[in-house]
């Protein structure tokens, strides 16, 4: 089946870069771009769990080899975006899910903020259980 | 109308798109800021590697880490398929795109879970 012919009536040109004529476009791009650094995190995760599953001079090889310069300037990077991706994620919240207690609708800024505090108690228990 | 329905799996994958950016919002930044950053530069020193290996056994890492690993990497796959799609204005190749990033995406759940699963 083809779509009706309404449907192609109007199809405006956009260029490729359309996204650096303005500040907003570009933040949108570099959010969405974020999840490239989001995969990332996932993918350095997973070697450092595969480094510890192989014993202790694995995770030592691990360690020193996290520590080389373009890989922290990559880190660095990265968790500029993962910070980027949370806030704006925590942000859009209270627009995209409605919550009521009681029949009462929890306002948006009570909402994320229970987000972030959320998010601080998931970070320290994290610390704890790492660093320990 | 015609559009949508040729994709009954859309609503599917952004509720997991969703379920993903919150486990990466949530999770993710402190891990990379202890592992990526603080850990190499001698901030904090490294623990060790029976701690470690302790944490990452417990039953509940094991899942948890799991579930933060496939849903995030859904999550990015989701987000860069439409980056690719809008940004770049790629819609002549969205079916490439498609199979590719959500192939990657589930590759590297697969790999998760070898290595959370069965290769600790």
């Amino acid at each position: 089946m083809s779509a009706p012919p309404y449907v192609r009536l109007y199809k405006p040109k956009v260029r490729m870069l359309w996204w650096l004529s303005r500040r907003s476009y570009t933040l949108f791009v570099l959010r969405e771009l974020s999840s490239v650094f989001v995969a990332w995190t996932v993918v350095y995760l997973l070697l450092l769990v595969r480094a510890v599953g192989r014993g202790p001079a694995e995770y030592q090889r691990f360690l020193d080899w996290s520590a080389s310069p373009w890989l922290v300037a990559l880190n660095v990077i990265s968790l500029a975006f993962v910070l980027l991706h949370a806030i704006t994620f925590v942000n859009l919240t209270p627009q995209a899910v409605v919550v009521k207690v009681r029949g009462r609708w929890i306002p948006g800024r009570l909402l994320a903020g229970s987000i972030y505090v959320t998010w601080l108690l998931v970070s320290a228990f994290l610390i704890w259980l790492v660093v320990g | 109308m015609a559009q949508e329905s040729k994709r009954p799996f859309e609503p599917f994958v952004w509720l997991m798109f969703s379920g993903g950016g919150v486990a990466a919002a949530l999770v993710l930044p402190v891990l990379l800021f202890l592992f990526g950053v603080a850990l190499p530069l001698g901030w904090i020193s490294a623990p060790d590697h029976g701690h470690l290996l302790a944490v990452l056994r417990n039953p509940l890492t094991r899942l948890g880490l799991l579930g933060v690993c496939a849903l995030a990497l859904v999550h990015g796959a989701h987000r860069f398929r439409y980056t690719l799609h809008d940004g770049l204005q790629l819609q002549r190749y969205d079916g490439l795109i498609a199979t590719a990033c959500y192939g990657g995406a589930l590759v590297g759940a697969a790999a998760a879970a070898y290595l959370l699963l069965f290769a600790l």
